[in-house]
């Protein structure tokens, strides 16, 4: 294939789009619509993708989470959520149990949301939305929660029951507007906790600030709220290549402890940040197909137009087609000249289509205040897309042309 | 050896049971540079002998050499390139593209003869220069006059140099002035060597020409020499 010849079919294809302006319109708006529908689910896809994935990030590197429930369920019904139900909690004694026997372990801790409520200081009083959270020293470097002043909980805070609390950094803000929280006292559901540090800000997902929390030692928490409930714990392995092993290790240790018989499936689940990120892909896998088997009936219908509207120019154009196989055009010529033409109209519907559905998707983020996402590798697939309907669509009108008979041809009226 | 060389020539169509002789037999030569009227009837079979002189169709039988290649044989791809280096056409209604400017369309022929675009650039202006339209090139046929255009098909035709020049009934969509013309430039690009053929059915189209081969019935029925004292000649401009 030389690259004057496609230049000229190129250019003539232009030309002839042009010439029929209307009648390329309407054929192009099929290939618009299919285009446009994938562009669109896709982009919105990506977009909420981009925000779910940065906010389930908030667990550290190569941290994992273990919970008596899953954190996602793709259908499952009533049975799914009694066997949920069933599983023996996970307690403090588990974790202790973790932190004494795991041996490959960055730090093991536990994190358990207590309460909602209003934070109040002698000075202000926050919305009703800051969470209470139980933990443990280990649970920080997890979550990946960095003290800025002040310090963490310590063990001493956790085995003496200590009323010392760790806020987040919008909660300092809002209870303690003016000056340092440190040593100050805040009040939660009443009780009185001191403030021994503040953590660094770490931004807002989703249009809810992070770290809108206290922190209090779990004993304090669990003696307040109860020590009958599941409690969710927090493994860091050291690095990438531990973490698999830690996994295992403490699959082992939880499973010998809570009694599980081998062959068993676990009471209890683990969730890494993959393991959060490939279920919501598996979540979004359905809309997506859906996408996809849309745009593609739609593609296939405009296709069919595409085929038409080129027999119909075929037809039209004999004389042409005569004039330049008279002149020297070889039938692989003529071919690939309309093979190009329809590959042409489909890339021209195929990219208003792409710039359409990438505007669109992103009315998402618009919505929902997410910065928007432009998915390049989709914009690609679909013109290649558009490439391909071209090619099946337009090679048949091609060979038909190529077919053409050059004396007929310059004799046709 | 002729430039043209036409053996035993026979073409066949077979309409439904019957079978018509188009051309029965025919054997010419036509020598380089001559310039050369084929004149005959509807039905005489002339379209047919010029489409094979073209290289747009394929003998039944006999032999067409045509600048010493052995065409008759030829697949479709071989006879393409053959009418892309060897023939230049000029057709009655011009048969230009409509859409594309004079020059793109005298580059054409170029185009599928795979010269890189500079050279096409310049061998189209020049060619457009030998037909006087070097002031037109960025017109497009429908800015033309009907003598514009039949020129720029006339470029289009010269333009890859080819061995000869094929004009079916180049003035048959022209006033009889403008015919004049064209007939004037055919003259002078006779005159400065190259080998023309005009198919036509007019008596003084052809009285141009040094040579009418008169064709009836799929066969020869005349091939006369025009003395100088009866051809019809243009003063030349």
């Amino acid at each position: 294939m030389r690259q004057a010849e496609v230049k000229e079919s190129f250019v003539m294809a232009l030309d002839a789009l042009r010439a029929n302006k209307v009648r390329s319109a309407l054929t192009l708006l099929g290939i618009l619509v299919g285009v446009f529908s994938i562009i669109v689910v896709m982009t919105a896809i990506r977009v909420m993708q981009d925000s779910v994935e940065s906010s389930l990030s908030q667990l550290g590197a190569n941290t994992f989470q273990i919970q008596k429930w899953p954190s996602m369920r793709v259908g499952g019904g009533e049975r799914d959520w009694q066997k949920y139900f069933r599983r023996k909690d996970l307690t403090f004694d588990h974790a202790n149990a973790l932190v004494e026997r795991v041996t490959r372990a960055k730090s093991i801790g536990v994190d358990e949301g207590l309460w909602s409520a209003e934070v109040i200081s002698d000075y202000a009083e926050t919305n009703p939305d800051v969470r209470l959270r139980g933990v443990t020293p280990g649970t920080f470097p997890g979550k990946n929660w960095v003290v800025e002043s002040g310090r963490s909980i310590l063990d001493a805070d956790v085995d003496s029951n200590r009323r010392v609390c760790v806020i987040g950094a919008p909660v300092a803000k809002k209870a303690f507007p003016f000056g340092s929280p440190l040593g100050q006292t805040i009040k939660f559901h009443g009780i009185g906790y001191v403030v021994v540090g503040v953590l660094e800000d770490m931004g807002s997902s989703f249009g809810s600030e992070q770290g809108n929390f206290v922190l209090i030692p779990l004993t304090t928490g669990l003696n307040r709220y109860g020590w009958k409930r599941s409690l969710d714990f927090v493994v860091q392995a050291k690095d990438q290549a531990s973490f698999d092993d830690v996994q295992s290790q403490v699959r082992g240790i939880l499973r010998t402890i809570r009694k599980v018989p081998p062959g068993e499936e676990d009471d209890f689940d683990m969730v890494s940040n993959d393991s959060l990120i490939t279920q919501f892909r598996s979540v979004t896998l359905a809309v997506r197909a859906g996408a996809a088997a849309v745009s593609s009936i739609a593609l296939v219908v405009a296709g069919i137009g595409i085929m038409n509207i080129m027999l119909v120019s075929v037809t039209e154009r004999t004389r042409e087609i005569g004039v330049r196989r008279a002149i020297g055009a070889k039938k692989k010529n003529i071919l690939l000249q309309f093979i190009i033409e329809a590959v042409v109209l489909c890339q021209v519907g195929g990219i208003v289509g792409v710039v359409l559905g990438i505007l669109g998707g992103n009315l998402t983020s618009l919505f929902l205040q997410l910065p928007p996402s432009v998915p390049l590798d989709w914009a690609l697939y679909g013109l290649l897309i558009c490439s391909a309907v071209g090619v099946v669509f337009g090679t048949y009108p091609a060979y038909r042309a190529a077919q053409v008979n050059p004396i007929e041809a310059l004799r046709y009226e | 050896m002729s430039l043209i060389e036409v053996r035993n020539l026979s073409r066949l169509y077979h309409m439904g049971e019957e079978t018509v002789y188009a051309l029965r037999d025919v054997s010419v030569g036509i020598e380089k540079g001559e310039y050369v009227a084929i004149m005959g009837p509807s039905g005489s079979g002339k379209s047919t002998l010029m489409n094979l002189i073209g290289c747009l169709d394929s003998p039944t039988s006999g032999e067409f050499i045509l600048n010493g290649i052995e065409v008759s044989e030829m697949d479709d791809d071989e006879l393409a390139d053959v009418r892309n280096r060897q023939i230049g056409f000029v057709f009655q209604t011009f048969n230009l593209l409509a859409r594309s400017t004079a020059l793109h369309n005298v580059e054409l022929p170029l185009v599928y003869a795979e010269i890189d675009s500079e050279t096409r650039r310049e061998r189209a202006l020049e060619a457009l220069g030998q037909v006087g339209l070097g002031d037109r090139v960025t017109h497009k046929p429908n800015e033309l006059s009907g003598g514009q255009r039949q020129r720029v098909a006339i470029a289009r035709a010269l333009v890859n140099r080819p061995a000869i020049i094929l004009a079916d009934e180049p003035t048959g969509n022209l006033d009889s002035k403008t015919g004049v013309e064209i007939m004037a430039l055919f003259e002078e690009l006779s005159s400065r060597g190259n080998t023309i053929i005009v198919v036509t059915h007019e008596e003084e189209v052809a009285r141009h020409a040094r040579r009418i081969i008169r064709i009836r019935d799929g066969l020869i029925a005349a091939d006369e020499r025009i003395s100088p004292e009866d051809r019809i000649q243009v003063g030349q401009s």
